[in-house]
Parts: structure tokens; C-alpha cells; sequence
């Protein structure tokens, strides 16, 4: 390369003694912002008028993106309303959020910086099952009271710890067991299920598996899909011919694609369908190829559309989170929220709040008050804190149960069919989380 | 499903793999080939033709069709403008050096993707395909639309040969991929050719992704997939050889659909990257390259 044409003049290129300087007004101005800056003020008052920080763990980035925008919008929505409403023991909530990038080594990261770096007084808000298995270890190593709205079946499971929580949202196990008998009874008995090769599509796979045979179904083809694939027509084939009822339940951006794709490979002559909404949440039902689903079952936690008599609770908290009574933003009608999920931030937070009140919760000196006084929750009422339906909370293994949503697609509107009983989600406890050392 | 539709549906799934890799293999191609360089940062103009169809498709009125076709004519060109960008203010500052190109389009990469999250945001984006037509096989349905790709793939792979084969500007590409200082001796401006490949490669890898995006969704994340598969392609294909670029994407691709259909997706990326192994190993120039000189 002999061409030494220089796109930048000569005089105008930054020397070296240039840039040192540079640098060194940087590096004086930052300093001297660190020791006079706002971050630095203390609290001139008693301790107890600082907020509580809650280290808010978020997939801004990555495959869960599309959920984490709204669990931050849902998540900004409830702290604002309690913050209005003299915050928790009088004092403010802050949200401190960091993206762990859907990532389950920067989950841990992002933990470890909540408790060292941010002296949160707790985390909150991971929904990726993998990400809460990467991160619930660290946070029990730091006795950092970790508060997930994740679904998976890992915190009843008792592989986890004693500072981890599920208090918001129901578990996989306990979703698939409530909705075996109504699937066996109503669409079918021979089941193919299509599901995430990670932790939460392996909770479908094992206890959904059991909870049909339980009904005397079986499952006749077990498809698991990387959950980063982009094309799914290549697994297809392996849903056998005798199938009564396909089972779908996807997650990551391509759940789109994996719908339509399912409507161009079977057209209007597919067996039945029994989608878990994971499969379609942020995405629009009447979006073009998605005409095929008209018919099909879905199960929600929590219903998208919110049909034609809905809760005193269901309006205020649509209200307040943005959200208009077809799920989608108010902002933007193609907009579509994750609506069966993100409440379970709003709930989480009313649950924490409910805990640290209970224990007079004053500074990380009292988190094993926290941890107890969470354990102590039972009964969870109805209401605007928990918009979605009462619920129990079983403390020996940190987990909530409530009332499950079976939808079916009409006119590319989903409505409900059947609610469950909390009763029929309830399984014998497997762990008990109280008798470990806090 | 029994053998006959199964092989039908594995060998229809490979065809379009094979057209989606030899689409986006082929900007690379050409750039690798003339320049001899290697542009991490292909992909990401691969992810930035994608996510420019979405972001014109929502901007056009008038249906699916003319916002595809207003894609097809903008994102190119913008994408072209970018390359013509990084030409000029990147490699060629640094003298098309190989081992610099490849850390400056790795900051590259970076560059573009955060780029596209923090103005695209996050969300998968889906783009409607221009048409909407489900060939009804007995046994299952599949796409009208990917084949359209497929056809559109074909089309421009020819269009590109024809170009390198039969025009002047193809003799002089070919010449400076030859020999450069000759070609310097013989006043052919290896500059401007330089940033005329650049340019040209980067629009066609986004002319693919603005064809491939219907079948996928535009995502910030999605170029690191292509990358990889173009320097399959091109690897065992042969530097600079688009014909050995197109047999490589149909080894590839419809080995790719019948292993994963009847076996798994995982054993075809791994027998694909074997392939890799062994052709550097055994013909370290690809299929129908020329060794170096």
C-alpha cells in the first residue's frame, strides 16, 4: 500500500500531547463531579428517608427483549403508583435496572452488581428461566433477596435458595397440570409437543408428559427447538400423523415465524391446537398468516383481550400500565404487550412491599426479616395489587399459585373459555426452603 | 409422514437454505475474492438491509408489494452508502490491510449492531412478504414465497456472473483480483474498483436480506448467522470463485435440510463445519479457487 492520502488534514489530526491533555481535563472534571456530584450528597436526614433500592434485572437486549420492554414499562407503572401512594414504610422505591442481556453469566454479573456495587436492598424482575438459574446462586451466596417473575418450575423445584422467590407468578408445573385434564377431556389425548431446548421447555416436557399420562394420554412426539432457530418447517415432520392436539409453547423473536410457518406447513387441515401464549405473546393475532389459529387454545395467565365484563382491577391496572382492552399499548395499537406475563412484575412488587412492611423492613440489616416475612404471605386477595386473581402462597417453597385462562381464537380475538380453580394447580410441595440457614 | 413427502419437504427446505446462503454468500464473495480482504462486518450490512425493508415497508402506504419493492430499491442504496462510508474513511486509511481490516470491521460489527438496538430497538420486526401464496402439497403446505426466493436467487447469481464474465467492468475486476500492481501498471484505478466492489457487495447482501427478511423477521442481532454461513460458503467454495461460492451453498444448504430433517439441525452445523475443516486441510484454495500466488 503505497497511497498515503490522508482524508483529515495534517493540522487537524490530534497529536499525542493533544489528546493527554484532553484526557487529563476528562479525568479532573470527572473527579471533581464525583466528590461534589449529586451521587455523592448523603442524606442529611435519618437513614430511614433514603429509598429502597430495587435492583430491577432486565432483557433489554438478547432473545427475551420483546418481554423485557414491558416488564420495565409494567415494572415503572406499579413503582410510580406506590411511590404516589407513600412508598413502602414511607419511603420511595428507586428503580435500578441493568440488562443482563438475556444471558445467564451476565445475570449472575448483574446480581452481584445490585448487591456490591448498588447496596440494592433487592433484586427483581428476571423472567428467562436460564438467566434465573445463572443468577439465583449468586444472589444466595450474597444473601440478596431475589424476587423472579419467571414462570419456571426451578424455584418450587427446591434447586435453588432460601433468598430466591416466585411470589408474582404461577410455575410451569403447576400451569400444565391445571390444563392436562381440560385438554385430555376437550381436544385430545395423543399429544406432540414443540418447546424451547432450555430449562422452561423441559418444565412443559416433564410435567406436562406426566399430567397427561395421569389422565390416561400420552405424549407421541417430543420436539425440542433451539431457541434461537429462525426456521422451523424442517421440524415439522416429526409430528406424527395420529396426533389429536399439537402443543406448542415458544419464546424468543422468532415466535412469529414459528406460528406462520406452522399455518404453511399444515394449512386449514391441522390437528387441534393448545398453545401456551408464550408462543404469541407481543405478537398481533391477526397479523397476515395467522388465520390458521382461528379455533385454537391458548393458555394465559392472564387474558389479552379484555372482553366484554372485565374486572374493576383489570380496567385501573390496564389504565396505568398503558395498555388498551385488546393488550396492546395505548401509544401504539400494533404495539402488542406480553400481557400474560408482565403483571407479574406489578404483583411482585405489591408482594414485596406487602413483606417489607411486614417486617418493618428499615436497611439490609433486616433482609432475613424480609426473607421470613415473605415466607409468612398465605393468601394473596384480588384486587388492584393483584389484578390478575387472588392467589396462595405456599412459603416452604416460594412459590405462588393462582387461577389459569384457557383462550380460543375468535375472529382473531381471544376469549376466554374455561378459569381454573386455584385447587387445580396445586401439587404436593417438593422442598422446604424455610429449613435452610438464612 | 412417510419417505416420499418427508424427502420432498427436506429437499424443498434445503433448496431455499441453498438460495438464502449462495444470496448472502455472494457480496462476500466478491469483496473476499477482488480485495482480498475479510469484512467481519458483512452481516451486519446483511442485518441493516433487513431492518431497512421493515423500517420502509412501515413507511410506504399502499400494501405488502410496494413496500417490498420500495425495500428492494432504498435499502440497497443505503446500505451502499454505508459501505462507500466505510471504504473511504476506514479501509482505505488503513491500506486494505488484512489483519487491520478485520479488527477495524470487528469494531465495525459492534458499531452497527448497537447502532441498529438503540434506534430499531430490541424487538424481532416482522416484514410482510409481498405476496402471500401456500402451495398445497397432499401431505403439507410450503411457501410460494420462499421459492419466489429461490427463483430471485438464481436470478441474481446470474446477473452476477454475467457482470464478472461478460462486461468491461467484470475484466477489470477480474484483473485487479488477478494482480493488483499490473493492474496498477496498466492504469486501471485499483482504488476506485476497491470501493466499487465494496460498495457493490455490501448493496447485494442487502438486495438478499431484503428478499430473505419475509421468511425470517429483521432482528439486531441476525447478521452474525449469515456471516458465519458466507464464510462457509466462500471458504469452501474457492476465494473469489462465485461458481464455486453457488456449488458450495447447494452442498451446503440441501445437506443442511435433509441431515436436519431426518436427523438433527445441530449434526448439519456440525457436519457443515466440518466441511470447513476438511476442505482447508485438503484443498486449502476451496473447490475452484486459485491457490495464492
Amino acid at each position: 500500500m503505497t497511497d498515503t492520502r490522508l482524508i483529515v488534514p495534517e493540522k487537524k489530526r490530534i497529536s499525542r500531547r493533544s489528546a493527554l491533555k484532553l484526557a487529563g481535563t476528562g479525568a479532573a472534571s470527572l473527579m471533581g463531579g464525583l466528590a461534589a456530584g449529586p451521587g455523592f450528597v448523603r442524606y442529611a436526614q435519618a437513614q430511614s428517608s433514603e429509598p429502597i433500592r430495587v435492583g430491577f434485572q432486565v432483557h433489554r437486549t438478547g432473545i427475551g427483549a420483546a418481554y423485557g420492554r414491558w416488564y420495565e414499562q409494567t415494572t415503572n407503572a406499579a413503582v410510580k403508583l406506590i411511590n404516589e401512594q407513600g412508598g413502602i414504610n414511607g419511603r420511595q422505591i428507586e428503580i435500578i435496572a441493568e440488562d443482563d442481556a438475556t444471558d445467564p453469566g451476565r445475570g449472575a454479573e448483574v446480581v452481584e452488581k445490585f448487591a456490591t456495587q448498588h447496596k440494592c436492598d433487592v433484586a427483581f424482575g428476571t423472567l428467562f428461566s436460564h438467566v434465573v438459574m445463572g443468577s439465583a446462586p449468586r444472589a444466595g451466596e450474597l444473601k440478596l433477596p431475589y424476587y423472579v417473575v419467571s414462570e419456571g418450575h426451578h424455584v418450587a423445584s427446591g434447586a435453588l435458595n432460601r433468598y430466591t422467590f416466585q411470589p408474582g407468578i404461577t410455575d410451569v408445573k403447576s400451569q400444565v397440570i391445571s390444563m392436562a385434564p381440560w385438554i385430555a377431556k376437550n381436544v385430545g389425548k395423543k399429544v406432540a409437543m414443540i418447546f424451547p431446548d432450555f430449562a422452561f421447555g423441559y418444565d412443559h416436557r416433564d410435567y406436562f408428559s406426566a399430567a397427561i399420562k395421569a389422565q390416561g394420554g400420552e405424549v407421541n412426539a417430543l420436539i425440542p427447538i433451539p431457541p434461537t432457530e429462525t426456521s422451523f418447517t424442517r421440524y415439522f415432520p416429526q409430528i406424527p400423523a395420529d396426533t389429536e392436539v399439537i402443543y406448542h409453547v415458544m419464546v424468543g423473536p422468532a415466535v412469529l415465524t414459528f406460528v406462520k410457518e406452522l399455518g404453511e406447513h399444515f394449512g386449514s387441515q391441522h390437528p387441534p391446537l393448545f398453545g401456551f401464549i408464550d408462543s404469541l405473546e407481543a405478537v398481533d393475532l391477526k397479523s397476515p398468516g395467522l388465520e390458521f389459529l382461528e379455533g385454537s387454545y391458548l393458555w394465559e395467565a392472564y387474558p389479552r383481550f379484555a372482553g366484554a365484563s372485565p374486572t374493576a382491577a383489570d380496567t385501573f391496572y390496564r389504565g396505568k400500565v398503558g395498555v388498551d382492552a385488546n393488550g396492546a399499548s395505548v401509544a401504539d395499537p400494533a404495539d402488542i404487550s406480553t400481557y400474560s406475563h408482565m403483571f407479574g412484575c406489578w404483583e411482585t412488587l405489591y408482594i414485596i412491599k406487602q413483606a417489607m412492611e411486614a417486617a418493618g423492613y428499615q436497611g439490609a440489616g433486616d433482609k432475613a426479616k424480609l426473607i421470613e416475612a415473605t415466607e409468612a404471605i398465605t393468601t394473596i386477595p384480588e384486587g388492584n395489587e393483584h389484578p390478575q386473581g387472588d392467589k396462595i402462597f405456599n412459603g416452604k417453597i416460594h412459590q405462588s399459585f393462582g387461577h389459569q385462562n384457557i383462550t380460543q381464537v375468535k375472529n382473531g380475538v381471544g376469549e376466554v373459555v374455561y378459569r381454573t380453580t386455584i385447587e387445580e394447580g396445586l401439587y404436593e410441595p417438593e422442598a422446604d426452603y424455610t429449613k435452610m440457614p438464612l | 409422514m412417510s419417505f416420499f413427502p418427508h424427502l420432498l419437504l427436506a429437499l424443498l427446505e434445503g433448496t431455499v437454505a441453498a438460495a438464502v446462503l449462495a444470496l448472502s454468500a455472494l457480496g462476500l464473495s466478491l469483496v473476499f475474492g477482488v480485495m482480498r480482504i475479510v469484512n467481519v462486518a458483512h452481516g451486519e450490512f446483511f442485518m441493516l438491509g433487513a431492518m431497512l425493508a421493515w423500517w420502509i415497508a412501515k413507511m410506504v402506504p399502499g400494501g405488502p408489494l410496494a413496500g417490498f419493492l420500495a425495500a428492494l430499491m432504498l435499502a440497497p442504496a443505503l446500505v451502499g452508502l454505508l459501505a462507500f462510508a466505510t471504504e473511504r474513511l476506514l479501509l482505505r486509511r488503513i491500506g486494505y490491510d488484512p489483519e487491520a481490516t478485520i479488527v477495524a470491521t470487528i469494531g465495525l460489527m459492534f458499531v452497527i449492531q448497537q447502532l441498529a438496538l438503540s434506534v430499531f430497538g430490541a424487538d424481532a420486526k416482522p416484514v410482510a412478504a409481498p405476496f402471500t401464496y401456500r402451495i398445497a402439497f397432499p401431505w403439507f403446505g410450503f411457501s410460494g414465497y420462499k421459492l419466489f426466493v429461490v427463483a430471485a436467487s438464481v436470478a441474481l447469481l446470474l446477473g452476477a456472473w454475467w457482470v464478472l464474465a461478460r462486461t468491461r467492468f467484470g475484466l477489470i475486476m477480474r484483473v485487479t483480483q488477478f494482480d493488483r500492481e499490473t493492474a496498477t501498471a496498466f492504469g486501471i484505478p485499483v482504488n476506485q474498483v476497491y470501493a466499487a466492489v465494496f460498495v457493490i457487495g455490501a448493496a447485494l447482501v442487502a438486495v438478499s436480506a431484503v428478499l430473505i427478511v419475509p421468511i425470517q423477521q429483521a432482528h439486531y442481532l441476525m447478521g452474525l448467522d449469515p456471516l458465519l454461513m458466507s464464510f462457509i460458503v466462500v471458504i469452501i467454495g474457492g476465494l473469489g470463485s462465485i461458481r464455486g461460492s453457488v456449488l458450495a451453498a447447494l452442498i451446503i444448504g440441501l445437506a443442511d435440510g435433509v441431515i436436519s430433517m431426518f436427523f438433527t439441525p445441530t449434526l448439519a452445523s456440525i457436519i457443515a463445519t466440518l466441511a470447513v475443516a476438511l476442505v482447508l486441510v485438503v484443498r486449502p484454495q476451496g473447490l475452484f479457487g486459485v491457490p495464492a500466488r
